[in-house]
């Protein structure tokens, strides 16, 4: 039936439309393809029989009309109608009105402003404009939005120019836009006009003036100063507006002509931003405009909200950010996703003006962020964002990592991971959550976020907290060990964080004596195995195993070699990567000596030593000094060189030579053992040619004379027998210091293989290890400043240890965590009830002045006491809290205190501070605690009920037409 | 500004595609099956607004609204106001409406060249043009009624000079 009436339908529409039956077969046929190949084979057909008959002569021209129709159709389903072009073209000279329509939409569909046959339809266009038929004109204005570039705006911009005053309101709109369109293409090109869209606000004609707010707005933008002047014109349109001083048919929806009312409103906005004196004219219409919306209907909505944003984006008025708030609530109450969307956006502009705002809608927000529609729901992250701080980092980041597991669209993950990384480098409250944090993105993003991360990552552990414990540095270290030897095995890690795993593994591997060097070396073979396609991987694999073992031989202990790493070196050995093949070569090398010489070469944990570089290279005076004696010539200079003496010009001459027959063909030696000696095997490079050396060279060349403080003898060799090494000389070597705090990135990666050639004797600039963590000390001195003297260390890292716990519970899949207690359950429930509404605490103003790792505490302070909390003095309550909150888990999780202990490394210090304590705490603290949660959800529960529930359906806003 | 104003139907075919910077064929098809694919997977009753910074780039937001069986989008960025976009959109299918007395998907794919001339009036080169449907009625009307006198009189004549031009 529904078919039929279709069919009937069809039939009258081609009747009555005076399309040609072959079109009306076209759309039909292709209509009911069954297949995309069925459908393109249709296309083709068509394309063929319009190639063949449209250059036919004498067509009639509703004909050719008609094949110009289906070509724009035929485009429009993604098929080639190049051919058809010029026929388009050729239809816009056409004198019929109807007919030169047709041939200005085709070629405004078909061609972009730089296309050749452009310049075919310049004439006709600046005829048309020209025209008495007014439609003819708009024709053409229309075409030259679209077809007019940069070089041709001359040839039209005075008829577009004269056409501002045309009689035809029609006209006069389409050519303010015209001139709006050059000035986004050449704003020089009609710099001189500008004034023209001042004159055209005042147009009698409201259709005029509300396009004329189009561009205005763009050039306000760009200059606001010089249009500060119009505050005064824009207020009052405003406001006849809002009088409903237009014609009627300006009016939608019973609003006087909303979309005039966003733009002017979107302008204010801009014009009052930081200016007290604009902004105290606009406050009044502001607030008018805000009584009067309609907050029924969709477009009463749409002025409200962009009313939002003017108030606050202009100089801030209590009384408008009071309405705005109101506004804002009901908003966030409704349940329309939509003006839930709008009322996120709106709190996010309005919490920096009012940080406090936001407390009053957590339930809210948190509703958006448990909401099933997507856009809401990173509309909501991107509040969080906005508002992260140190005290809320982990529940939000968490949150954030959460949902980035979830979701498949990789451009929006990598903007989250990216987010978290941020958030976390910023607010980080630990280190050891840091690392975790970063584990947990690289486990699931690793190959979206920048490599830099997982250098940064890699110093971080290196470096430890940027303070004097080396406890708990090494325990950092030990906790990473684990938690990457406990991943390393899973399948599809992402190349990053395997890079980031081999390098932590054998840097601190065996460092604390609980994994034996066996044990770790099977897990690098296998990893590496597991990724035998990544190079990168590789290296650092084998890399890591180079400082195992000699970390091993050095301890004096045997090296038995597995003979999955012997076969793997092995391979290496005969890689087609040279890297490779260098790095297995090194290995063997190295492993071959005595442990004395390797403990030399491979120090321990001594990644983050600094080189100290000898830029005048005053070490090689003597060895100058008797080159001299033995007649040598004094070295010149570069900049001195030419012209300063034959000798000096020759030997110019000479290095240009070696420079350009740079490229040698002999094979490289095979690296001789290391032989220890103390000499300089940078006399050998800088004695004799020194070339400059371009700074791309600089990862090979730091390796060089860095290890040769170690192995002159093998580099000692090679300079000798490769031309191509010879380059490096010294002006390479001056350029070394400025790269090393330059690049990051080329630092970290070189730095793996430095370390591994050269043990660890690596470059590190004082610069960039600041760089690398500005958050943290600040920070940490903070909190040092407001805890007091000895217990300080035991009670700042209490509290993160207590935060961790409970997330271990909120998050069982998490895997780096410890302490997976029989009543995790349980502690999930109660944790999530009671942490979730504080995530939002913004409010009391002792939040700010506290400390990162206070913070959690009042997390869950907040929540389980909410009225003493403002009252508590800062030592007064951190000290004695953070025994409670230990005690709140060691009570939910028996079995935790072990784990805390051992694995997080920071329980050991907590413990023997909080214990006392703990035992007492524990009963008092579990009476307190029943009520008070269940106040929390409770509350909740009645939150809901009064309207915050996001599962109610969204109501449709307008009726639809057509449905 | 107004990036792309595109109709497509539920099985994303498209039925007018209109983009305010140019877009080769193939770029428009690629655009356009993305933005099914993301259409395609939103549920019902969740809002009408969409980022789509991974297709269009940074700052790009999308409004959609389906009326019977078409998907009517908008793409625009951060200078724009969703609402207000997503009423735009009405005041399209209001006039559509009204031009086509009670309109259907099968008006828009037989006369897509009207509904071209329609959103002219309302969009032009990305801009918001004219706002007021009775307006925009208006002139099309007399657009019509314009072309319908000059290809009658066209019809007298024996087409002087397309071919001697």
């Amino acid at each position: 039936m529904e078919q039929l009436q279709k069919i009937g339908r069809e039939l009258a529409m081609a009747s009555s439309q005076g399309q040609s039956k072959e079109f009306q077969d076209l759309i039909k046929s292709i209509g009911e393809a069954r297949s995309k190949s069925e459908e393109d084979r249709i296309i083709l057909s068509e394309i063929e029989t319009l190639k063949a008959r449209i250059t036919q002569p004498d067509i009639p021209k509703r004909k050719l009309k008609e094949f110009i129709l289906r070509l724009v159709y035929i485009e429009m389903l993604g098929h080639d109608a190049s051919f058809g072009y010029i026929h388009a073209v050729k239809m816009t000279h056409d004198e019929n009105l109807s007919l030169k329509r047709t041939g200005y939409l085709a070629v405004t569909l078909f061609l972009n402003e730089d296309h050749d046959l452009i310049i075919l339809i310049v004439n006709t266009i600046q005829k048309d404009l020209k025209s008495d038929n007014y439609l003819v004109v708009c024709a053409a204005l229309n075409a030259v939005c679209r077809l007019i570039n940069e070089e041709t705006i001359p040839a039209v911009l005075p008829q577009v120019v004269e056409l501002l005053s045309h009689g035809k309101e029609a006209v006069r709109k389409k050519a303010v836009m015209a001139l709006h369109r050059f000035y986004q293409r050449a704003p020089s090109s009609v710099s001189h006009l500008v004034a023209n869209f001042r004159k055209k606000l005042c147009d009698n004609d409201p259709g005029v003036m509300g396009a004329t707010l189009c561009p205005l707005f763009d050039l306000i933008t760009i200059d606001v100063t010089s249009y500060k002047d119009l505050v005064v014109s824009f207020v009052s349109i405003l406001k006849q507006i809002a009088e409903r001083r237009l014609p009627k048919s300006y009016d939608y929806h019973q609003m006087p002509a909303p979309f005039i009312q966003i733009k002017l409103l979107k302008i204010l906005a801009v014009l009052g931003n930081g200016d007290k004196r604009a902004s105290e004219q606009m406050y009044m219409i502001v607030g008018d405009i805000m009584k009067k919306c309609d907050s029924t209907s969709n477009i009463g909505n749409a002025v409200l909200y962009e009313s939002i944003c003017c108030a606050t984006s202009i100089h801030p008025n209590s009384k408008l950010l009071g309405s705005a708030a109101d506004a804002i609530s009901k908003f966030l109450k409704s349940d329309s996703h939509n003006l839930k969307y709008l009322g996120i956006d709106t709190l996010g502009r309005l919490i920096k003006i009012n940080p406090e705002i936001a407390e009053q809608h957590q339930l809210a927000v948190i509703d958006c962020l448990e909401d099933p529609d997507d856009t809401l729901k990173r509309k909501t992250f991107e509040l969080l964002y906005k508002m992260t701080k140190s005290s809320n980092v982990e529940v939000i980041v968490d949150r954030m990592i959460d949902y980035m597991i979830n979701i498949s669209d990789n451009h929006y993950k990598t903007e989250i991971a990216s987010r978290c990384v941020e958030l976390a480098e910023q607010f980080a409250p630990s280190n050891q959550w840091f690392i975790q944090t970063m584990n947990k993105v690289f486990e699931h993003a690793g190959d979206l976020v920048n490599i830099k991360v997982a250098h940064n990552l890699m110093r971080l552990i290196a470096e430890g907290f940027g303070e004097d414990d080396a406890d708990a540095d090494s325990q950092l270290r030990s906790s990473a060990v684990e938690s990457y030897l406990r991943i390393v095995g899973e399948p599809k890690l992402p190349s990053a964080f395997l890079q980031l795993i081999c390098w932590v593994l054998g840097e601190y591997g065996t460092v604390d004596g609980k994994y034996s060097a066996t044990y770790i070396t099977g897990k690098l073979c296998d990893a590496a195995e597991a990724h035998a396609t990544d190079d990168t991987v590789k290296a650092y694999a084998i890399s890591a195993l180079m400082k195992i073992y000699t970390f091993e031989i050095a301890a004096g202990r045997k090296v038995d070699m597995l003979p999955e790493c012997q076969s793997f070196i092995e391979d290496l050995l005969a890689s087609s990567s040279t890297d490779l093949q260098q790095r297995a070569y090194e290995l063997q090398a190295v492993i071959g000596l005595d442990p004395q010489t390797v403990a030399n070469v491979m120090p321990m944990d001594a990644s983050c030593e600094d080189i100290e570089i000898d830029k005048s290279l005053a070490f090689l005076n003597g060895y100058v000094q008797e080159a001299f004696e033995k007649g040598a010539q004094p070295y010149i200079p570069e900049s001195d060189r030419s012209g300063n003496g034959s000798v000096g010009h020759y030997r110019g001459q000479e290095q240009h030579e070696v420079s350009s027959h740079a490229l040698r063909f002999e094979a490289y030696e095979l690296p001789k053992p290391v032989v220890p000696t103390i000499s300089t095997p940078v006399t050998v490079a800088t004695s004799n040619e020194l070339v400059p050396v371009p700074e791309p060279s600089y990862q090979t060349e730091v390796r060089r004379p860095v290890s040769s403080g170690h192995d002159l003898g093998s580099a000692e060799l090679k300079l000798r027998l490769d031309g191509v090494q010879r380059k490096w000389g010294r002006s390479t070597y001056s350029s070394t210091t400025s790269s090393n705090s330059v690049s990051d990135y080329n630092k970290t990666q070189d730095g793996a293989t430095l370390r591994d050639v050269v043990g660890s004797a690596n470059s590190k600039s004082p610069g960039t290890v600041k760089q690398q963590q500005p958050e943290v000390p600040p920070e940490k001195q903070k909190l040092a400043a407001s805890l007091f003297g000895g217990t300080l260390k035991s009670e700042k890292r209490a509290p993160s240890a207590a935060t961790k716990g409970s997330k271990a519970n909120i998050h069982a899949a998490e895997k780096f965590q410890i302490a997976r207690a029989n009543s995790a359950d349980v502690t999930a429930i109660k944790t999530a009830s009671q942490s979730l509404p504080d995530l939002l605490d913004l409010g009391e103003p002792s939040v700010s002045t506290r400390t990162e790792t206070v913070d959690p505490f009042k997390q869950l302070e907040g929540l389980i006491d909410e009225d003493k909390t403002p009252a508590q003095g800062l030592e007064g309550v951190d000290v004695p809290k953070a025994p409670d909150v230990m005690s709140l888990y060691a009570d939910l999780t028996p079995s935790s205190d072990t784990p805390f202990s051992t694995s997080e490394g920071l329980a050991n210090a907590a413990s023997q501070n909080g214990h006392g304590g703990n035992t007492k705490a524990n009963t008092a603290h579990q009476m307190s605690k029943g009520p008070n949660l269940k106040d929390a959800l409770e509350k909740d529960a009645l939150a809901r009920q009064v309207g915050v529930n996001p599962t109610i359906r969204n109501p449709n806003l307008f009726s639809d037409l057509l449905g | 500004m107004i990036r792309a104003v595109i109709v497509m139907n539920d099985q994303g075919k498209p039925r007018l595609i209109k983009f305010y910077q140019y877009q080769t064929v193939e770029k428009q098809h690629e655009l356009i099956r993305s933005i099914y694919g993301v259409l395609c997977s939103r549920a019902e009753n969740v809002s009408n607004f969409i980022k789509v910074d991974s297709i269009f780039g940074p700052d790009a937001r999308l409004v959609y609204k389906t009326y019977a069986t078409l998907y009517f989008v908008f793409v625009f960025d951060s200078s724009e106001n969703e609402l207000a976009m997503l009423d735009l959109m009405q005041v399209f299918v209001e006039t559509l409406d009204k031009c086509f007395s009670n309109v259907c998907e099968l008006d828009i794919v037989f006369n897509f060249n009207k509904v071209h001339a329609i959103l002219d009036e309302i969009i032009l080169g990305g801009q918001v043009l004219e706002t007021s449907s009775s307006e925009v009625v208006k002139a099309v009307a007399e657009l019509s009624k314009l072309e319908r006198t000059s290809s009658s009189v066209m019809l007298i004549p024996s087409i002087p000079g397309w071919h001697g031009r």
